[in-house]
């Protein structure tokens, strides 16, 4: 090893912006980074999610019998938020892909306009859930 | 043999056309199932029942369902090339997500057709 290494000594200031504050609190993701992140996150989910709703699928129409207990178990509280979680991950995913098959045609691509569309892809989906939360229950 | 180039611009475009396309398939599906169950009065077993006893709505199902193997073959395995580095253990995991998609495809075949 160089002299020169041995006797600098270690630098102890961290670069200002990867500090732990800066990560939690100042670098923020801009709006088309969540829509982003959040089209990802959803897809996932759902992939994870289809084992259990095939099942649910496979239950309601195997028989009558069946089916009401598939009705009523989806009346649960926890079965019944995690299935609004479900149908907010389908609809967000929805959305976010209508959003990006415009991208892909090179339609939204300035910064207005793109955060414009992230911010209506936020909202459509939330409202679609609460319209689907509401007619399903 | 000028097809069988497997690295260079393009060699990405099959996958992501793909996924796009699948996408609008299982979109139209979903918008026609909306609307289905959003225009019957009340979902009983015997509504239930007659629309998948229906030919056209297994066939449309089966292919919502082969679309989002193929969809979310894509889509996972992007996934996994972005966050999962060891190769070995990426391998087992796309390996693991194949099998699953399979048996997700089978599984629905077996519902639908019963």
């Amino acid at each position: 090893m160089p002299e020169a290494a041995l006797k600098t000594p270690a630098r102890k200031t961290r670069p200002k912006y990867l500090s732990l504050q800066a990560l939690l609190f100042e670098i923020r993701l801009p709006v088309p980074g969540w829509v982003s992140i959040l089209h990802r996150a959803s897809g996932a989910l759902l992939f994870v999610a289809l084992l259990w709703l095939l099942w649910m699928l496979d239950r309601s129409l195997s028989s009558e019998a069946a089916f009401n207990q598939i009705k009523h178990y989806a009346g649960l509280a926890p079965v019944k938020l995690s299935l609004l979680v479900l149908v907010w991950a389908y609809c967000h995913h929805f959305c976010a892909g209508i959003r990006y098959l415009f991208l892909d045609l090179d339609k939204g691509v300035d910064k207005a306009t793109s955060r414009l569309t992230s911010w209506i892809v936020l909202a459509a989906s939330l409202a679609l859930t609460a319209f689907f939360g509401w007619k399903l229950w | 043999m000028v097809n069988r180039v497997i690295t260079g611009a393009h060699y990405g475009l099959r996958d992501w056309l793909a996924q796009r396309i699948t996408a609008v398939i299982m979109a139209v599906f979903s918008v026609i199932v909306v609307f289905v169950l959003l225009t019957a009065k009340s979902i009983t077993y015997g509504v239930w029942r007659d629309l998948f006893a229906q030919g056209w709505m297994r066939v449309a199902t089966l292919l919502f369902m082969v679309s989002l193997a193929w969809h979310a073959w894509v889509g996972v395995r992007d996934i996994l090339m972005d966050y999962v580095q060891p190769a070995g253990l990426r391998l087992s995991l796309q390996v693991g997500t194949l099998l699953v998609i399979a048996g997700y495809v089978g599984w629905t075949i077996q519902i639908l057709w019963r």
